[in-house]
């Protein structure tokens, strides 16, 4: 089983090496001629390349606004459905991936022989979690498709954010993680998830499309109970293996 | 240990098997592993690398040898492939190039004081100075960008200063040329050498060139996009220290016997037994495929293997920090250029070089700027940045 908490013979820290430490410090004292700490020269680089009509990619074009000129052509007016489309676009990737972590999770947590794991977190609950995450991908292609836009492609926000969260996988699938670290990174999957269900639901009201904003106030709430959950099982956990619990 | 090039029959080659779970073996601890591990399993790749690209490229040009070279060149893949994954899945790119930079740092510097040729040994030193610098870079980048202490990689082993500036390193191509050992009268040593750093480079250059893209970061981008170039010149200048004149079968046993010396080296100073087990394996492999080059040397070119190879191995590389001779040449060699294969004062540096630097540096240097008032400081720079109340 992974130890997160064993004592051992990590080498990355200056104590480790007292004689070599010691010399290092003194050279790179000695030997650097640098002048003040300045980031001056790479922001230039970097605002060198930024520029205001720059993009990541671009909102894919819906087949027809048909959809969502019949959901509400008035209401949609003076907005702009881009937006929307690029929302429901990121959440649409975002909770697919949510069920392949799941996925990832309960393996983790069935597979790992851990006592402390095993008490503390329901399989079930992962399950039950998991099967959400699937609904609502599933709501979500079907309100997409009512919009007349595509479910299939990739939008710039769900680029963004599965940038964002490129190394969570990595960690549910790391055979050397525990299963405290595990939830740790599903933690933060499940906040971000909670505060963009959040923003979605708001701008779906805004845009006066408060019928598709009731729709996605169930996941929000399921997305809450996940995140509470994960908290409690990471407290319980943390808790019992420091022995206080 | 002692080893006998010439008498050694090591692993017969059709018994040097792999399955796929066999290829992906644990890896090495990031935290836990001594740094001289991970830049064995780098050093090795980057032999195994170069070893199945030569071996492609004998195929390209001699269609007699193309099966024995496609037996002998899977099982190098197979072999890189073993050594590659030893890596773990949490070195972020960067952290990875920290380690290259070490694997260069640490065996040039190991290589220059036991090569007899003093040539040799200057071009070895020349490089060495500039690989330092590149250290001190991408350590600026790590603790910039990322927030990280470049020495949880290093473990103290390697100094983190400023070398040969990468700004005064860019040269004329023709500059980078450097006159080639005589294969008639070079020592054994000196042939190995020249491949051991040949390859080093060259997977370091491939690695940039791999990763560079993979950085949102402009000044990453462009820091890879430049030290890549720089590797690129060392590949140059390495390569061109390999006598032109060898024969293709000369070269091959020549691989195949470094390949030897290398893992002979590695076993000799590992102290992960696992990564041990895995040493001890490949040089009996190496010393497989050696076999089976002697066999065709003989066969294609009717001469005596000892011609080429020395009879037993020479002193193992030593896997230390070479602090104290990287200072020492630091101090003393820091202000040399080159013209044309010359080593030379800065003032006689060929004009050619200063232009062509002078052009490619001419929209700013992204190796100044990553370091601009950057000294290294355990814990990263922003404890100074907090000592001093923030930027």
């Amino acid at each position: 089983m992974p130890q997160a908490n064993k004592m051992g013979m990590n080498k990355t820290g200056m104590a480790m090496s007292p004689i070599q430490g010691k010399q290092m410090m003194e050279g790179a004292k000695e030997l650097t001629q640098a002048g003040p700490i300045s980031f001056a020269a790479m922001e230039k680089i970097r605002s060198d390349y930024a520029s205001p009509d720059d993009y990541i990619g671009t909102v894919p074009v819906p087949d027809s606004f048909k959809g969502m000129l019949s959901a509400g052509k008035e209401k949609i007016q003076g907005h702009n459905p881009e937006v929307l489309i690029n929302k429901l676009g990121q959440r649409l990737a975002f909770e697919r991936t949510g069920v392949r972590i799941y996925d990832a999770l309960i393996f983790k947590c069935e597979t790992i022989n851990d006592p402390i794991s095993k008490e503390v977190i329901s399989i079930d609950s992962l399950k039950h979690f998991r099967d959400e995450e699937a609904e609502h991908f599933f709501l979500l292609k079907e309100v997409i498709e009512s919009l007349g836009a595509d479910p299939t492609a990739m939008t710039p926000d769900a680029d963004v954010s599965a940038l964002a969260s490129m190394g969570i996988p990595k960690v549910l699938m790391e055979p050397r993680t525990t299963v405290l670290q595990c939830l740790e990174a599903v933690q933060t999957t499940e906040l971000t998830d909670n505060a963009a269900w959040e923003v979605l639901i708001k701008l779906c009201n805004n845009m006066g499309m408060s019928e598709l904003a009731d729709k996605f106030s169930k996941p929000l709430k399921q997305e809450k109970t996940h995140a509470e959950t994960i908290k409690n099982w990471i407290n319980k956990l943390a808790l019992m293996q420091a022995g206080t619990m | 240990m002692s080893v006998n090039l010439l008498d050694a029959r090591g692993t017969p080659v059709e018994k040097q098997k792999f399955t796929l779970r066999e290829l992906v073996q644990k890896p090495i601890s990031k935290m836990d592993d001594d740094a001289f591990t991970r830049v064995r399993i780098i050093l090795a790749n980057g032999l195994e690398q170069q070893a199945n690209r030569f071996q492609h490229m004998c195929s390209q040009i001699n269609g007699e040898l193309r099966p024995a070279l496609a037996s002998v060149r899977r099982v190098e893949h197979h072999q890189q492939t073993m050594i590659n994954w030893l890596l773990s899945s949490d070195h972020s790119p960067i952290e990875t190039t920290i380690g290259y930079e070490q694997v260069a740092i640490e065996v040039t510097a190991a290589i220059a004081q036991q090569e007899p040729d003093p040539y040799l040994a200057q071009v070895y030193r020349f490089g060495l100075l500039e690989d330092f610098d590149h250290m001190y870079r991408y350590s600026a980048l790590l603790d910039r960008v990322e927030g990280k202490d470049a020495n949880n990689i290093l473990q103290c082993y390697t100094d983190i200063i400023p070398g040969r500036i990468t700004f005064d390193e860019h040269r004329h191509p023709t500059d980078d040329l450097r006159d080639h050992y005589d294969r008639t009268k070079a020592a054994p040593i000196s042939k190995m050498n020249a491949l051991t750093i040949m390859s080093g480079e060259y997977q370091t250059r491939d690695y940039y060139m791999n990763i560079g893209p993979m950085f949102s970061d402009p000044v990453a981008r462009q820091l890879y996009a430049e030290i890549a170039s720089i590797e690129e010149q060392h590949v140059t200048q390495y390569g061109s220290i390999i006598d032109p004149d060898e024969t293709l079968l000369e070269k091959w046993l020549l691989y195949e016997a470094n390949e030897v010396y290398n893992y002979y080296s590695f076993m000799e100073s590992e102290g992960n037994p696992r990564i041990k087990a895995i040493w001890e394996r490949f040089m009996d492999y190496e010393l497989g495929h050696l076999d089976l080059v002697k066999n065709l040397f003989q066969k294609y070119e009717n001469r005596d293997p000892a011609e080429i190879l020395p009879e037993t191995l020479p002193d193992p590389i030593p896997f230390e920090s070479q602090r104290e001779f990287v200072r020492q040449t630091l101090e003393a060699e820091i202000h040399l250029r080159t013209n044309g294969s010359k080593f030379v004062n800065k003032q006689d540096e060929s004009r050619q070089s200063i232009e062509y630097r002078d052009y490619i540096n001419s929209e700013g240097s992204p190796s100044n700027a990553v370091a601009e008032g950057y000294v290294w400081t355990p814990g990263t720079e922003i404890t100074r940045l907090t000592a001093v109340g923030g930027k």
